[in-house]
């Protein structure tokens, strides 16, 4: 029984570094609820997963719930996990970023998360 | 326990380090990840395997009896709906007294409907129905020789959708459960040969339905990390997920209604990509449950991420 169970279980974890799964977010600039002194010229989201462009989306909302992004959000030529949205010069506050991306394998995630501008 | 925390760090370490890349699990109303609860029904239809879930525990049965469980579930969606659970488990009995016993208990069986998801406010209520089949387990640890129904409903519901001020609550969320246990049979006959006198003696036991209820709490380092605030946590620190669990069960009638047993259970959760791994104490809540702190421990397999494209689907409906 105990051989059986560690059998699967290398199996299993075998046979997962070959799949694919929710794309979480793994790392973003700016940092999640960070402060930082300058305007962003972009927002960048790493995701765990790679993402089916057509069907993802990052949006940032200044505190009047207007969208203040570029509206050009694309995957990265290099890292298909790697999500861009250009934004233009920000004034000081605290803005809103809002995604939903669809990993490779169809499975959907969304999120959101604030980070301030500074003076 | 020693050799219990070296398995946990080392699974973790395979998970972060062995795969191509970070690990993540499922489980989700909106932004909200709820790991899969190890003493309480969580609210998800999901494709899922437990393997295994272990306990052991001393209860006050007999003068004081170690009971140790070793379980398995498995759980498959049909529709993205509608999902259908089975069950066994093996325990193993050894009263103060030294006698020792052991064998399977009754099959269980299930099905789950998820009639609300919403994802703005992380809330999550599904109707559930089990049968505990009799028959099917081991007289010698107890399996009842009847069936026993249990309709239950069961909820989550994440504090995201809390105001910014009271943003370090967000990764706050709690799930419950509340179901009734409806045996077919209210009592049991049993008939034995006094020795001495030679006489019958009937005894009778009397099976009460049974308010199962419970709810987990739990605060959520991955939600922490991911929506809130970035506090620079690494792996596998950022993949944690702390709760307390309070399995509780209250007979109903049949001369035992409103003694409550149950546990408190602390306890800590890392949640990966395609399995989690989880551990809790178990305290009893009144010297009917126990005196003794039991252990909790689970395996869990995220069928659905495993297998995305085969078994981890509904059988129909599509992947949603």
């Amino acid at each position: 029984m105990k051989r059986t169970i560690v059998s699967f279980l290398l199996i299993v974890l075998a046979g997962a570094a070959r799949l694919d799964a929710h794309a979480f977010l793994k790392r973003v600039e700016p940092a999640v609820g960070s402060t930082v002194q300058t305007s962003p010229a972009e927002v960048r989201i790493w995701f765990a997963e790679n993402i089916e462009p057509a069907f993802s989306s990052i949006r940032v909302f200044d505190a009047s719930g207007k969208e203040v992004d570029k509206r050009d959000v694309h995957l990265d030529r290099s890292d298909h996990a790697l999500l861009h949205v250009s934004l233009p010069q920000l004034g000081a506050g605290t803005y809103k970023v809002v995604w939903r991306v669809v990993s490779v394998d169809t499975h959907t995630t969304n999120g959101n998360f604030t980070f301030r501008v500074g003076r | 326990m020693k050799r219990f925390a070296l398995v946990f760090w080392f699974v973790c370490a395979v998970c972060e380090f062995g795969t191509v890349s970070r690990a993540y699990g499922h489980g989700f109303a909106g932004a909200r990840f709820f790991p899969a609860t190890l003493s309480t029904e969580d609210p998800f239809v999901s494709d899922e395997l437990s393997l295994p879930t272990v306990s052991t525990i001393r209860t006050p049965d007999d003068g004081g009896t170690r009971e140790t469980d070793i379980s398995v579930d498995i759980a498959k969606r049909i529709t993205p709906q509608f999902g259908i659970e089975i069950g066994e488990t093996f325990t193993a009995l050894n009263s103060h007294e030294g006698r020792a016993s052991n064998g399977f208990e009754n099959l269980q069986l299930g099905g789950k409907y998820q009639i609300l998801k919403n994802g703005p406010h992380e809330a999550i209520v599904s109707l559930g129905l089990g049968v505990e089949v009799g028959g099917t387990g081991s007289s010698s640890v107890g399996a009842d020789s009847f069936s026993t129904w249990t309709p239950g409903i069961f909820f989550g519901k994440g504090f995201g959708d809390l105001p910014d001020a009271l943003r370090f609550f967000k990764p706050l969320a709690i799930t419950g459960v509340a179901s009734i246990e409806i045996p077919t049979s209210a009592s049991t006959r049993t008939v034995t040969l006094n020795e001495v006198t030679g006489a019958r003696e009937i005894e009778i036991e009397r099976h009460p339905n049974v308010l199962q209820w419970g709810f987990a709490l739990e605060y959520s380092i991955i939600y922490l990390e991911e929506q809130v605030k970035d506090i620079g946590l690494r792996a596998p620190f950022d993949r944690l997920i702390p709760l307390v669990e309070f399995p509780l069960e209250t007979p109903l009638d049949r001369g035992q209604g409103g003694q409550t047993t149950g546990t408190i259970n602390p306890g800590l959760i890392w949640a990966g990509k395609y399995f989690q791994v989880g551990a809790e104490a178990m305290i009893p809540v009144n010297s009917c449950t126990g005196s003794n702190v039991g252990v909790i421990a689970q395996l869990h397999f995220f069928v659905d991420d495993l297998f995305p494209h085969s078994i981890g689907r509904p059988l129909f409906g599509g992947n949603r």
